[in-house]
């Protein structure tokens, strides 16, 4: 097939940090390709060299179409047909999906052609078999819907190279389903398709090719039909994760949460299990089958309308979180960023601000000592690393982040800890320290609760698996008795 | 059609017909001089000014900016046009003239401080505001100009009938320039490209950026089309007022803003149209006019305008936090 791009010797320096090195990548047209690399291996950098945002350093060849490109800028770019999605989308949630598709036509200074507009959107979308109102807004689209609406904005730009970043990332199984049935459809009209990501496992099954980056290096592009996740993981962070499948042995543990018959109209229904002390129990289900409802109101954050909840062996009625941190559970957010940090504050409020009761002296003032003492406690006990504790939070890392999420909750003292998807948006190497987290806070007696999106990580890393759907339980397993493929299915049933 | 009916049905637009008409009916049993034509004609003519300067400021606001200083553009716009024609023979032409030319610069070096600046635009017209009135009270001294010349002291008006005491049913220039107001900000806003292109860059600033908007030129469109604004709504006011006092407008921007935000216009940019600012005026205009026919204390009258202010903006974001709960559950359930 006939190389659409070609890249050779793609090296790029940001104030003294080798973000590339000497690069070499081809995407042949109609191609399915992915770009698989870890945060910081470089492939942000490569994208904005072919999307023409950056230039690459002398030495760098780009040739598009056979002829080659010198001086490559944005707009010669989306000429050429390089369309970049990137993970926000960047759509106009209050204007049309017509105008968003055909948003090229509202370009310069002339009267709007609505009906222009409305064909060209009519056009891209029947190119790919989308079907979606033209005249409703995007505010009011799902996250699956606005991404397809991205897709067609740039098959209307006669698009020949699509390159989607973290695609999949919010998308539950089905719509990933849908957004591959269109990847071949481009593919079939010709158009290659470039998919950036760090959790591979479902592009991997239409992918043709996988070129790995890692520190700036091109670790090699191989075939898709070769690749297994662990190769990848170990291409790209350059370490081998052997995870062993759980076989503790808990029958003698005490019972810490119980739970017995616990309903919640609209959200899940007859729910009932125990966690005991040491143990990790790992929910896992779609989107919207209960299990963040479900440990919402375990957080005293919705109170359930039947069934009980018993903590060492007490009843609890929470009425709200605060008397669910008294009695001893923590909660870390699903969505670290928006909910449980508070991103410009410094690193030690962020821990100290939910025990800052704890750390009062006489008159009710906050002790430093007492603070600092905390604080220094948890960033060392989980590892995080920091120059400053005084910095504000937002300048860590993603993997760092999550830390200071659990050092937070974990200064309450908790017996119970509830973790909603722990590891979204986190490397595999952060997210192997996080687990390494975990199991060590279950050795020392911790109850664990992990709902996950990723049945790898609840097979790898609970002793235990619970899978709901449409708010029921709908199947417990052990790990070492049950394989990856017959939770997966349990899981779409 | 009927789809059209029925979404438009779910607006915040058709909510504020709703309450307004329904204010219009009470008024008109309430009171004996409400539902009179000679009534209308009065409100429209007093409500031009604040109305074309909210025709200004919705397209700030949907292009995801705010501007605080357009109060003290028309001032400065309307004292140095009415200066010259007292001195000069420059005619209406002339007046119009400087009036837009100085109110459009004055917008467009507000574009241009907000663009370069990278500061929220509240801060930078709060600031401008302060620095234009600043420098036009030290140049004046406050001095009112009291005497206009007097083809503009008589205004553009004409008879167009007479009511059943021969009074006569008058159509004026601030009632010309606040229909026109409305209808150039129609245009601009839905039928030209740069319309689209404000709104998009009020929707989502960063994608507008991506897809190649010039921002630099869009704020300058939006902040330059208030300053226009001031500059034309500056001398139908001076006509109404018969006098130009610096001082007589700093202060009303707030009524202005609210007006826009009651019409569904949000300060996070990219939401507004112009039947929403109509509607928010009217609103406004009709609560304090029927007050006043009321016989309610003018104190009332504010208090009880910032109230209907306050519960008719918590409903917009109630409605919205509904709406975007709404989408959540939908998404939760197609899953």
């Amino acid at each position: 097939m006939p190389k659409f791009l070609e890249m050779t010797g793609i090296s790029k320096q940001f104030g003294g940090v080798r973000a590339l090195s000497d690069v070499d990548l081809d995407i042949a047209a109609g191609e399915v390709h992915c770009l698989a690399g870890e945060n910081g291996s470089g492939k942000s950098t490569l994208i904005k060299i072919i999307s023409g945002v950056q230039p690459p350093e002398p030495g760098g060849r780009i040739m598009i179409d056979g002829h080659e490109v010198s001086g490559l800028t944005p707009a010669e770019s989306i000429r050429r047909g390089i369309q970049v999605i990137y993970q926000d989308l960047s759509l106009f949630p209050n204007l049309t999906v017509a105008e968003n598709i055909a948003v090229e036509r509202h370009h310069g200074l002339h009267a709007v052609n609505w009906s222009a507009i409305r064909d060209t959107a009519q056009a891209a979308m029947q190119r790919v078999g989308v079907s979606i109102d033209p005249q409703s807004f995007v505010a009011d689209l799902s996250i699956a819907q606005r991404q397809l609406v991205a897709i067609c904005r740039a098959i209307a730009n006669d698009a020949r190279l699509v390159i989607m970043d973290e695609p999949t990332a919010s998308l539950t199984r089905h719509e990933v389903d849908a957004l591959l049935a269109l990847t071949l459809e481009l593919k079939r009209r010709g158009v290659a398709v470039v998919f950036v990501s760090h959790r591979l496992d479902e592009v991997l099954e239409i992918a043709e090719r996988v070129t790995v980056l890692r520190n700036g290096e091109k670790k090699g592009t191989f075939e898709a039909r070769d690749m297994t996740d662990r190769r990848l993981v170990e291409l790209m962070t350059g370490k081998s994760f052997n995870y062993e499948l759980s076989e503790t042995d808990l029958s003698a543990a005490p019972v810490v949460l119980a739970v017995r018959n616990l309903s919640r109209a609209g959200d899940y229904d007859d729910i009932s299990f125990e966690v005991k002390a040491g143990e990790i129990l790992g929910i896992t289900g779609r989107l919207g089958s209960g299990r963040t409802e479900l440990a919402l109101s375990l957080f005293g954050m919705s109170p359930p309308d039947h069934g009980e909840i018993r903590i060492k062996d007490r009843p609890l009625q929470l009425s709200s979180n605060r008397e669910a941190i008294a009695n001893g559970i923590a909660y870390v957010s699903e969505d670290r960023l928006s909910l449980g940090l508070i991103m410009e504050q410094p690193i030690s409020s962020n821990i100290a601000l939910p025990v800052l009761e704890r750390l009062r002296g006489p008159f009710g003032l906050v002790q430093a000592g007492r603070w600092r003492e905390t604080v220094r406690r948890w960033i060392a006990d989980l590892g995080i690393k920091v120059s400053d504790p005084e910095n504000p939070v937002r300048t860590l890392s993603g993997g760092n982040q999550q830390r200071v999420v659990l050092a937070k909750w974990l200064a309450t003292e908790p017996s119970l800890l509830i973790l909603d998807s722990p590891t979204v948006g986190v490397d595999i190497g952060a997210k192997d320290g996080i687990y390494q987290i975990v199991r060590d806070l279950a050795a020392s007696g911790l109850a664990v609760i992990m709902i996950s999106d990723e049945i790898p990580e609840v097979l790898y890393h609970a002793d235990r698996i619970l899978i709901m759907q449409e708010g029921r339980i709908a199947g417990e397993y052990l790990p070492h008795q049950v394989t990856e493929a017959a939770l997966r299915q349990a899981v779409d049933a | 059609m009927r789809n059209a009916l029925r979404r438009f049905g779910r607006t915040h637009e058709a909510r504020l017909l709703l309450v307004t008409v329904a204010l219009m009916i009470f008024l008109s049993f309430a009171t004996k001089n409400f539902f009179t034509i000679q009534n209308a004609l009065d409100l429209l003519t007093s409500y031009a000014f604040p109305g074309m300067m909210a025709a200004g400021l919705v397209v700030v606001l949907v292009a995801g900016g705010l501007d605080i200083s357009f109060t003290a553009v028309a001032s400065i716009a309307q004292y140095l046009a009415v200066l010259a024609a007292n001195h000069y023979g420059i005619g209406w032409l002339g007046l119009f003239g400087i009036a837009l030319a100085v109110g459009t610069a004055l917008g467009l070096l507000n574009a241009l401080l907000v663009t370069g600046l990278r500061i929220a635009s509240i801060i930078v017209t709060i600031a401008m505001l302060n620095v234009y009135y600043g420098l036009l009270m030290f140049v004046t001294g406050g001095d009112t100009i009291n005497s206009l010349p007097d083809w503009f002291a008589n205004g553009l008006s004409w008879v167009v009938a007479f009511d059943s005491h021969q009074n006569p049913y008058i159509l004026n220039m601030q009632m010309i320039g606040l229909v026109l107001a409305f209808i150039m900000t129609w245009l601009l806003l839905n039928r030209t490209s740069v319309g689209r292109q404000l709104r998009a860059l009020g929707g989502n600033p960063e994608a507008a950026k991506r897809v190649g908007f010039n921002v630099l030129r869009l704020n300058m469109v939006a902040y330059g089309y208030m300053g226009f604004m001031a500059g034309l709504a500056s001398l139908v006011q001076a006509q109404v007022a018969q006098t130009v006092m610096p001082n007589a407008l700093v202060g009303r921007e707030l009524d202005v803003l609210a007006a826009v935000v009651l019409g569904g216009a949000s300060l996070f940019g990219g939401v507004g149209t112009v039947l929403g600012t109509i509607l928010g005026l009217a609103l406004l205009a009709i609560l304090q006019n029927g007050l006043i026919l009321l016989g309610v204390a003018s104190f009332w009258t504010e208090c009880f305008t910032g109230i209907v202010f306050l519960v008719a903006v918590s409903t917009i974001a109630w409605e919205r936090r509904r709406q975007r709960l709404a989408i959540r559950r939908v998404i939760g359930t197609a899953a």
